[in-house]
This record gives structure tokens, C-alpha cells and sequence, in this order.
């Protein structure tokens, strides 16, 4: 069983990393896809920027897809994150899982994304029109 | 007694607290109450239960203590995805 997570400045290439998850006894594949998008709260966002602790957020995305592959009945799972100045229509994220039966695969693909979002240090800055920014999810004073 | 540690902010506790990392002598001897402490000095408008922390680079719980020498890193609110 792979098991793998990894933060990334680079764009991310889906096609390629779906490739990764090719595996002869597997019967499903489902893939998400995080985008970047122009409206958020009825605010009209013109870019991304992603920060994290590189580190901590391996180490602690390397624990849910392996937890993930313990939970359900998957072949391969693999989780990338982009991180720096995203533009719209940019995919920030990207989860994929390959299983026996498509079941597992949803439900897996469901379980690594919400982790993610929960539980890894990385910080979402909004950047609206006329130079304004906010940290998403954060209190403002 | 006094420790002498090393703070590390991220994202938005970075921009409130105007710097990366700061050295830090404290009479705070858990990671909650030294996050007490900083938050109320720089302003941070996060509740420490919406924000994680980690010691010498390992998550870790509120309830921890900390010793002299420690990194302590403060996370503010995560938003992945």
C-alpha cells in the first residue's frame, strides 16, 4: 500500500498524479479537486496565498492517509497541496484513492479531504480588489 | 522561576505580532498559558481553542508543559483546502 502526502509550490498536474494511482486490482478511482474560485462570502476575490509549516503538515498529512488506508478498504491514496500565490481556477488541492469497489473509494477520498482541511497548518489569505486581504477563518480584531 | 523559550507565529498571529519569532522569558509553564500570555500581549483575536500549537516541531496539547530552550510554535485558525 502507498501512502503519501506532500506540499508543493509547483502547479498541480491531476493527470499525472492520477496515473499514481493505478493499480490491477482496483475497480474504482475518485479524485477531488480543491479550486481556487472568484467569490467567497459575497466578496469578490481576485487571488489565493497559501502558507504553511512544511513540516508539521507532511508529517500530519502522511498520518490521515494512512489512517485512511486503515479505515476503509483502499488500494492507494495520495493527497498534494499547493502552496504560495494562487489565481483563479487554480487547483489548490488534490486528493485521489483507487479501491476494489467504489464505496471505499468515496468515502476515503471524503475522509482525507475533511482531515486536511481540519487538521494541517496551513493558512488560507484572501486578496480582494483595491489591495484588502483576509486570513480565512480567523477572527478580525 | 522564569524559563527562557523561543515563540514562532504563522499567518495572521505573524502579521499581529509583527515579527516571526521572538525570545521569551516566561513564568508560564504550560503551552495554554503561555499562549495566554502572548496572545493578550500582541493582540491575537483567535480563542485558543480554534488554534493548535506544537513544541520543537511536534504538534502537541494545550496542556503540555514547557522548559527553557523550547520552540513553541503558535498556529492561528488552519483553512487548507
Amino acid at each position: 500500500m502507498a501512502a503519501k502526502f506532500a506540499i508543493t509550490s509547483d502547479p498541480i498536474d491531476p493527470d499525472a498524479l492520477k496515473r499514481s494511482l493505478e493499480a490491477a486490482q482496483a475497480g474504482a478511482c475518485v479524485t477531488f479537486e480543491g479550486w481556487v474560485r472568484n467569490l467567497n462570502e459575497g466578496e469578490s476575490v481576485d487571488a489565493l496565498e497559501y502558507e504553511t509549516h512544511a513540516a508539521i503538515a507532511v508529517s500530519e498529512g502522511e498520518t490521515v492517509i494512512a489512517e485512511a488506508l486503515e479505515r476503509f478498504s483502499v488500494v492507494k491514496a495520495e493527497c498534494v497541496h499547493r502552496v504560495g500565490l494562487l489565481a483563479i481556477g487554480d487547483c489548490a488541492v488534490w486528493v485521489g484513492v483507487s479501491a476494489e469497489h467504489r464505496g471505499a473509494a468515496f468515502d476515503a477520498c471524503r475522509y482525507i479531504i475533511d482531515e486536511i482541511k481540519n487538521r494541517l497548518p496551513i493558512w488560507k489569505k484572501e486578496h480582494y480588489g483595491k489591495g484588502a486581504t483576509a486570513w480565512i477563518n480567523c477572527a478580525t480584531q | 522561576m522564569t524559563i527562557d523559550v523561543t515563540t514562532h507565529y504563522f499567518a495572521v498571529f505573524r502579521e499581529r505580532a509583527g515579527c516571526e519569532t521572538e525570545a521569551v522569558s516566561t513564568s508560564s509553564h504550560t503551552a495554554a498559558e503561555l499562549f495566554e500570555e502572548i496572545s493578550g500581549r500582541h493582540g491575537f483575536a483567535d480563542k485558543r481553542d480554534r488554534c493548535k500549537v506544537a513544541i520543537n516541531g511536534a504538534l502537541a496539547r494545550w496542556e503540555s508543559a514547557i522548559e527553557s530552550g523550547d520552540e513553541v510554535l503558535f498556529f492561528p485558525p488552519v483553512a487548507g483546502g
